[in-house]
């Protein structure tokens, strides 16, 4: 992408084509009240060797997870992401922040998103995925603002304490605004969403539960699935985890209604919390009432395979107020790194990899539990993040170990009250086995290297 | 495009300046007209309304969505659904077919017999759309 300026030459022939004398003229139709006055208050221009030397200084400031031993996940994960991902990708003609309107000039465009689309629907086991929305915390609240479209006479949806508190939160600025209710769903003794609390309601749109969910338990989607048709609500299953599908089977296959989610972990990097990649997949029935663009595939007038924006009619553009969302755009870029990360890795890797991340969260759950760290929610099945009790005087070690450079799980008091001196850890499979030693030494030695 | 002169209207059927049609009787079926089918062009979804759902006159009862735009339809009377044109859901064509016979949408049970006799009959639906062009 260029950025090239207008010339004062330029600037001088637009206004003469369209014969204004200025470009004060062009902005006239503007209240002069609404109108900034004064200058834009930027610093003096600088030397580009300059500005370098102050974003490097910015860039110092931070984190990036490949130079520490970050063992938290929580909603963002570090995985590999192989070389050729990256190179594809970062091929100018995808550079574009823009959904692509005009089939005839976006062939390439659409087409990735396409295979985005077919990617997503097989890995969430679902019928269509859409063009994907913001993140895994807007496709949610999408979703539970659909399923009160497809359920018109209901007014309220539940959701799991065990969904991602973050999510949790933008669902409720999404609904802030609204008349609907959300009724939140308690977790049990072993971390899985407690459906006992609306046994006897009925009337609930959508009922929202995170598998993996937020304490990397798997919940039960069967039961799940069977309580949301017996309440006739739709089931919407959300993850933060999608490599999570390469070792349990989706809750597409459950019969789930939509299936949404964070796909950051398919080939996106944590890059400091987003961008990140709204997944949004749901049935085929429902694909009127789905927020968000679709492509589609098409036939053109000599019968050649084409690309194309599909079922527009229920969008922003064309329907006002009464259009389905008001989502009209996309993570394109992010939708088409994850299309070459995932076929990248193909069915085989995928499984591979995801094997991977369940072996080494279990090797580090097991050692940590050595250790003296307790397993809060033991017996109910994980992937790649699990919790656990500390042993007291853990949170002096945790701070020991943060100024080293190690994030030894992500303390979970804050959120969840009664969860304090509880940690949420995660290992994925580019967690070094000599780094989870190492970590264990630390742990061990009460956070100094020679105790 | 049609002409005015080229829309089918039935005599025995009611009007709205919604362009959707009425019939006669207790419980009416409902529809909408030649000349609102003809502008939606093809119809590609409708979305019915569910038998028991209760609309007053003006409500917003259905959606049709053609290949140009999506369109409320709004209920012509007060009444009960009694029953909707289940077939459409596969084949909404039948609307642009005909949107009298196979394209009628749903049966409504009328609760205010007045309001249907206040609706237009032919000659002055005729009226206003030769007056709308």
């Amino acid at each position: 992408m260029h950025y090239i300026p207008h010339t004062k030459q330029d600037v001088e022939s637009m206004l003469a084509a369209i014969g204004a004398k200025s470009e004060d003229e062009i902005f006239k139709g503007i209240p002069s009240e609404l109108r900034r006055k004064n200058e834009l208050n930027l610093p003096e221009p600088e030397t580009e060797w300059k500005i370098m030397d102050r974003m490097k200084d910015l860039a110092s400031d931070m984190t990036p997870s490949s130079d520490h031993m970050v063992f938290m996940g929580a909603g963002s994960y570090y995985h590999n992401i192989p070389s050729v991902v990256p190179y594809l990708v970062s091929r100018s003609e995808f550079t574009t922040a823009y959904t692509p309107y005009q089939p005839e000039v976006s062939q390439g465009t659409l087409q990735a998103i396409y295979e985005y689309q077919t990617l997503t629907s097989r890995l969430l086991g679902m019928d269509l995925a859409n063009a994907s929305m913001y993140d895994g915390a807007s496709a949610l609240a999408e979703a539970l603002l659909m399923s009160l479209r497809v359920k018109k006479k209901m007014k309220k949806v539940a959701v799991s304490m065990a969904v991602n508190p973050q999510y949790r939160k933008v669902v409720e600025t999404y609904f802030a605004p609204t008349e609907f209710e959300i009724v939140y769903l308690p977790y049990d003794e072993n971390g899985k969403t407690d459906l006992s609390k609306i046994k006897d309601e009925e009337g609930f749109a959508g009922v929202a539960v995170q598998s993996p969910n937020f304490f990397g338990v798997v919940e039960d989607n069967e039961e799940v699935s069977k309580f949301c048709k017996e309440k006739k609500s739709l089931f919407i299953s959300c993850f933060s985890e999608a490599f999570a599908f390469g070792l349990y089977k989706p809750a597409g296959l459950y019969d789930a209604d939509i299936v949404c989610g964070e796909g950051q972990s398919m080939g996106i990097p944590q890059s400091f919390g987003g961008p990140g990649l709204g997944m949004f997949a749901a049935k085929s029935k429902y694909m009127r009432s789905m927020p968000g663009r679709l492509c589609g595939q098409t036939l053109d007038k000599d019968g050649n395979r084409g690309f194309v924006l599909t079922i527009s009619t229920r969008e922003q553009h064309i329907r006002r107020e009464k259009a389905t969302s008001n989502i009209c755009s996309n993570q394109g870029l992010c939708a088409t790194t994850s299309a070459v990360f995932m076929s990248c890795l193909g069915k085989n890797g995928l499984k591979a990899v995801s094997k991977l991340n369940y072996d080494k969260a279990v090797y580090l759950k097991n050692s940590l539990t050595e250790l003296g760290f307790e397993e809060k929610f033991s017996g109910s099945p994980i992937f790649n993040e699990f919790v656990l009790k500390a042993p007291s005087g853990f949170d002096e070690v945790w701070n020991k170990l943060c100024e080293k450079g190690i994030v030894a799980g992500l303390p979970l008091g804050k959120e969840y009250s009664e969860l304090e001196g509880c940690y949420l850890f995660c290992a994925t499979e580019a967690s070094r086995k000599d780094n989870m030693d190492e970590l264990l030494k630390l742990i061990k030695n009460g956070g100094e290297l020679n105790a | 495009m049609k002409e005015i002169n080229e829309l089918v209207l039935p005599e025995d059927l009611k009007y709205t300046d919604q362009h959707e049609w009425a019939g006669a009787g207790e419980v009416v079926a409902v529809g909408v007209t030649d000349y609102a089918q003809d502008q939606l062009g093809d119809i590609v979804f409708v979305e019915l309304p569910e038998v028991g759902d209760t609309f007053d006159k003006g409500d917003e009862c259905a959606t049709l969505e053609s290949v140009k735009a999506v369109s409320e339809m709004y209920s012509p009377v007060s009444g009960e659904v009694v029953e909707v044109n289940e077939e459409l859901e596969d084949e909404p064509g039948l609307i642009n077919q005909d949107s009298y016979t196979k394209g009628w949408i749903f049966k409504i049970k009328v609760s205010d017999a007045g309001e249907l006799d206040s609706l237009m009959d032919k000659a002055a639906y005729l009226e206003m759309l030769e007056g709308s062009k």
